[in-house]
């Protein structure tokens, strides 16, 4: 069976911005990609089953799963990591209310989940707190109990001026 | 020195203020540095070959075809790893009667539980170790299979280890005044049977750890993600015959832990032997499935109950028969006995009587292994007493409110023995009950409650009073032979620019340790906390100490930082009177600066004294202690541990056609002593609240007869998400303990010690109208309508 895998494929594709190309196995994941092979290890592996919402980073302006997705299946895409997210400033003002409310322990969930609730406030700025926590329901975080991060989430939807909506 | 704690407003005041963790920073954008993310050179990678078998003798194993996987470097058997790492037997001398078997980091001749390593390989890559697992072939000889831990003791039960001759692992009767009589008297009698789920930790960053050793210099240095790096230096050291301190164990960011990372783990201990052998770095991370088979289980237990109360409502009686199975081997080195013997020491623990019968009996099973989990025996032993508490409210007519007002421990009568011989300093059981009630407008939802059974709506209200245990002293494991530190130490030290370093043998996994520290040390020394930096978790420079466990990151590392950071300050001020010509007495230290006392005028800044100390100390007098660092160590020496307590509340409505319940809200009032962060306090008992929901409805390591983990992934085994969780209202009362300064106690456990207890409460309150109720968690939706009688009851 390894030789049926060990094939290695060219990809070109951007990566916060920056122009990458690489030769990769045809089954590595686009996680362990980002992990192993550019040293990006922001994203996490946290169960590689698409389960946990740990490896959570964005693909042509779509968030999803870097354990789902193949290296591969990247090529010609643009790809942003939390580390790249973090240059740019595109998310400050998420990453301080994060701080500020300490929605975040041990921090492992955190880069998949600022994903996933930087997603949601792209397309829905003023999401009740039902909203928040039904759109994060796709990431784990174990140590948090999640109500900082729906507060937090909260809080920059209120500081980027959207009037919440009422709760349904 | 003293301080005065309580006042806010006094200068360099931050114990007792939430700032932000100066670590957040960094896990935000996604800086943070987890074992995985280090990648050594000539790292090479390690996977398992994992029992497939829960009993099973292993017969021959076929490495040829794995050799010859591309990037496939070595193959190790439990053999071969025995010749380099020692067995162990984790047993506690002061546990009377506790026996294990010796295990081995690779499985040697027979295959215990289903994910017990049997074969390593060792490549280039994971992928390729992995692509080697697959092409071994391991010839197995299944054996019977104890999976039943009601019939482990069984006489026509198989041994799983005959040399112990019986599947009992241990057993503790404890009786305290005359109980036969005591029921006899009672006016009422309740009894129920409980049973708690198998859960485990799920934390997010697997376990991981990367070992490397260095030939010529004899040392292994070892990144891990572990909650007590000096444990495992020592652990190390022993096993894999090394001078202790040719150890050095690094643990950078941990990615939770909960107990789970406390432990000696088979795999863990065969990459630290690889390592050895191959002279070069070895990493293994779990992936997910290896995780939940082979990280620790916890609170598999089978608990009878019994509590007799007089006329009006008091206890005179409680009796506790616990059952317990741990898997095939007692954890190493705390010991799988604990958890039962938690429960023995907690069960009634809050209330005012002494009349105490209960028993623990600890069995072998062909499961994963259990051990230590995030307050350990405490979520057993709450939901069994506050479930009994509240069948004795129905049958003395009470409302569980005033039940408990009835029998809690007075807030004046401590210090207070407890029937379980648990000494107790000072605990508020009445002012957190209260408040509780307050927070929730108890009386309110009760009304509400009331009129919306009418309309078909079933909510149910749960109380649980709980206690927590916390600050261990080596009372836990010290006197058992462990060598588990109870104490811990902190060194603290300024440097040339006024900046101050502290170094502490408490870990950090996410609490928020570091932040704290930060706060106490500034406190301490005067200074701006942005002018401090922590260090933790590296054995070659931090005070030996206990690690991450049993609450005590605050109450002991916390206090060693402030008596550190007080010894500095003085330092600080002796040579500062030398240089101003003052009495060291009328100066003091400011937010960075040498203040005069009496009227707070700056005299010199930090920076100043540092620039003379380290680079014209010649311009000091001779003889003058010069020394800008000071070490101490903190144990607690009055009482065993500092025992917190709290409330907690629930509110749940039940949908009786479906047998779904849905979390409304959630209380918790907890007593952790001085509060040195209100924000991390709060922090950790919400997600302590959460592990304990989790707990109460949806986790459960479920097994088929022959041993099989049937929720072995994220899929299966379900725990909390956001949308399911309520919003949780927390409060406080603060009654600090007096064994230190600083009077802090642990906060970590609270939430999971009472969740599951309040939960249970809550949906058997729901429950009421139908005269039935649920004491078997996880409290699913099947078990609910078994319960109301609409589907047919399961075999637990
Ligand atoms: S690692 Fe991809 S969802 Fe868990
Ligand atoms: S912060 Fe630890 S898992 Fe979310």
């Amino acid at each position: 069976m390894t030789t049926a895998f060990s094939e290695s494929v060219g990809i070109a594709l951007r990566v916060n911005g920056e122009p990458v190309s690489a030769r990769v196995e045809a089954r590595r994941h686009l996680i362990d990609f980002l992990r192993l092979d550019l040293g990006l290890t922001g994203a996490h592996a946290g169960c590689e089953h698409g389960v946990c919402g740990a490896c959570t980073v964005q693909v042509d302006g779509l968030i999803v799963r870097g354990c789902l997705m193949l290296a591969v299946q990247a090529d010609g895409c643009d790809v942003w990591t939390i580390e790249g997210q973090s240059d740019t400033g595109a998310i400050r003002d998420l990453q301080d209310a994060f701080i500020a409310r300490n929605a975040l322990q041990c921090g492992f969930c955190t880069p998949g989940m600022l994903a996933a609730c930087a997603d949601l406030l792209a397309h829905d700025p003023a999401p009740s707190r039902a909203v928040i926590r039904e759109h994060i329901s796709g990431n784990y975080c174990r140590c948090t109990g999640y109500e900082a991060i729906v507060d937090a989430v909260e809080q920059v939807a209120a500081r980027r001026g959207a009037s919440p909506r009422a709760a349904e | 020195m003293t301080l005065n704690l309580s006042d806010l407003d006094r200068p360099n005041s931050y114990i007792g203020r939430t700032v932000p963790r100066p670590n957040a920073a960094r896990l935000v954008e996604g800086r943070g540095q987890y074992v995985d993310d280090i990648v050594l050179p000539r790292m090479v990678h390690v996977a398992f070959y994992r029992s497939p078998y829960a009993h099973a003798r292993i017969g021959a194993i076929e490495t040829e075809a794995a050799a010859k996987v591309p990037g496939v470097l070595r193959i190790f058997t439990g053999a071969d790893v025995a010749a380099i790492c020692t067995p162990w037997v984790a047993v506690l001398a002061h546990l009377k009667g506790l026996k294990s078997a010796p295990q081995h980091a690779i499985a040697v001749e027979r295959a215990t539980w289903v994910g017990e390593p049997v074969v390593a390989v060792v490549a280039q890559t994971r992928a390729a170790a992995e692509d080697g697992v697959a092409a071994l072939s391991v010839r197995f000889e299944p054996l019977p299979v104890v999976a039943d831990m009601e019939t482990a003791l069984a006489p026509e039960t198989p041994l799983i280890h005959p040399e112990l001759g019986d599947n009992l692992v241990f057993h503790r009767l404890h009786e305290k005044g005359e109980v036969d009589a005591a029921f006899a008297s009672a006016a009422h009698v309740v009894e129920a049977t409980f049973h708690t789920g198998r859960h485990t930790g799920v934390c997010m960053e697997p376990r991981s750890i990367l070992a490397s050793y260095s030939r010529p210099e004899n040392q292994l240095t070892v990144h891990h993600s572990t909650q007590a790096p000096h444990m495992m230096q020592t652990i190390f050291a022993k096993h894999l015959d090394l001078p202790e301190g040719n150890v050095r164990v690094i643990c950078g960011d941990v990615g939770g832990s909960y107990g789970i990372k406390v432990h000696v783990y088979p795999d863990e201990m065969a990459v630290a032997a690889i390592a050895k052998a191959m002279a070069r770095p070895v990493k293994f991370v779990a992936d997910r499935l290896e995780s939940f088979a082979s990280d620790i289980h916890a609170r598999d237990h089978r608990i009878k109950g019994r509590m007799g109360v007089d006329g009006e409502g008091r206890i005179v009686a409680l009796e506790i028969d616990d059952l317990t199975g741990i898997g095939p081997y007692s954890v190493y080195p705390r010991t799988s006995a604990i958890e039962g013997n938690q429960v023995v020491n907690l069960c009634g623990g809050p209330y005012d009587f002494q009349t105490y019968r209960a028993q623990t009996t600890v069995v072998l099973q062909n499961k994963t292994p259990t051990c230590q989990y995030r307050a350990v025996g405490h979520p057993i032993a709450t939901a069994v007493t506050e479930g009994l508490v509240d069948l004795a409210a129905e049958a003395a007519g009470l409302d569980p409110a005033e039940i408990r007002r009835r029998n809690l421990v007075a807030d004046d009568a401590y210090p207070y023995t407890s029937a379980a011989n648990m000494r107790f300093e000072g605990l508020s059981h009445h002012a957190s009950l209260e408040k509780l009630l307050k927070l929730m407008d108890y009386d309110a939802l009760r009304a509400e409650q009331a009129t919306l059974r009418k309309q078909g709506i079933h909510r149910g209200i749960g109380l649980a009073s709980f206690i927590e245990l916390t600050n261990p002293s080596p009372f836990m494991y010290g006197i058992g032979g462990a060598r588990i530190s109870a104490q811990d130490g902190c060194t603290v030290r300024m440097d040339p620019d006024g900046s101050v370093v502290a170094l502490s043998g408490v870990t950090e996994q996410g609490q928020g340790t570091d932040t704290i520290l930060a706060q106490v040390v500034a406190e301490g020394v005067g200074v701006p906390i942005d002018r401090v930096r922590v260090i933790t978790g590296d054995t070659q420079v931090t005070p030996y100490g206990g690690g991450t466990w049993a609450s005590r990151g605050a109450g002991i590392g916390g206090e060693a930082a402030l008596q550190a950071g007080l010894a500095l300050r003085e330092s600080i001020l002796t040579i500062a009177a030398a240089m101003l010509q003052a009495e060291a007495g009328s100066l003091d230290v400011v937010a960075g600066e040498i203040v005069d006392k009496a009227t707070g005028q700056a005299r010199m800044p930090l920076a100043e004294l540092g620039r003379i100390v380290y680079f014209r100390g010649d311009t000091l007098p001779k003889g003058l202690p010069r020394e800008l660092v000071a070490t101490r160590h903190f144990i607690t020496s009055d009482y065993p541990f500092a025992f917190t307590n709290g409330a907690q509340a629930s509110l749940v409505e039940v949908d009786v056609e479906t047998g779904f319940v849905r979390l409304l809200k959630h209380w918790c009032v907890e007593d952790c002593g001085r509060i040195i962060n209100p924000q991390l306090v709060d922090e950790q008992i919400r997600g302590g609240i959460v592990q304990g929901i989790g707990g109460a409805l949806y986790e459960h390591c479920l097994y088929s007869e022959d041993g099989q983990l049937m929720t072995a992934n994220m899929a299966d085994y379900l725990v909390p998400m956001a949308a399911e969780m309520p919003d949780m209202v927390i409060g406080h009362v603060e009654t600090p303990t007096r064994e230190s300064l600083l009077g802090a106690k642990g906060a970590g456990e609270a939430g999971t010690a009472g969740a599951p207890a309040a939960i249970m409460n809550a949906i058997n309150d729901a429950l009421k109208p139908f005269s039935t109720r649920v004491a078997a968690m996880p409290f699913t939706p099947e078990r609910i309508l078994a319960a109301l009688g609409t589907v047919p009851a399961r075999r637990l």
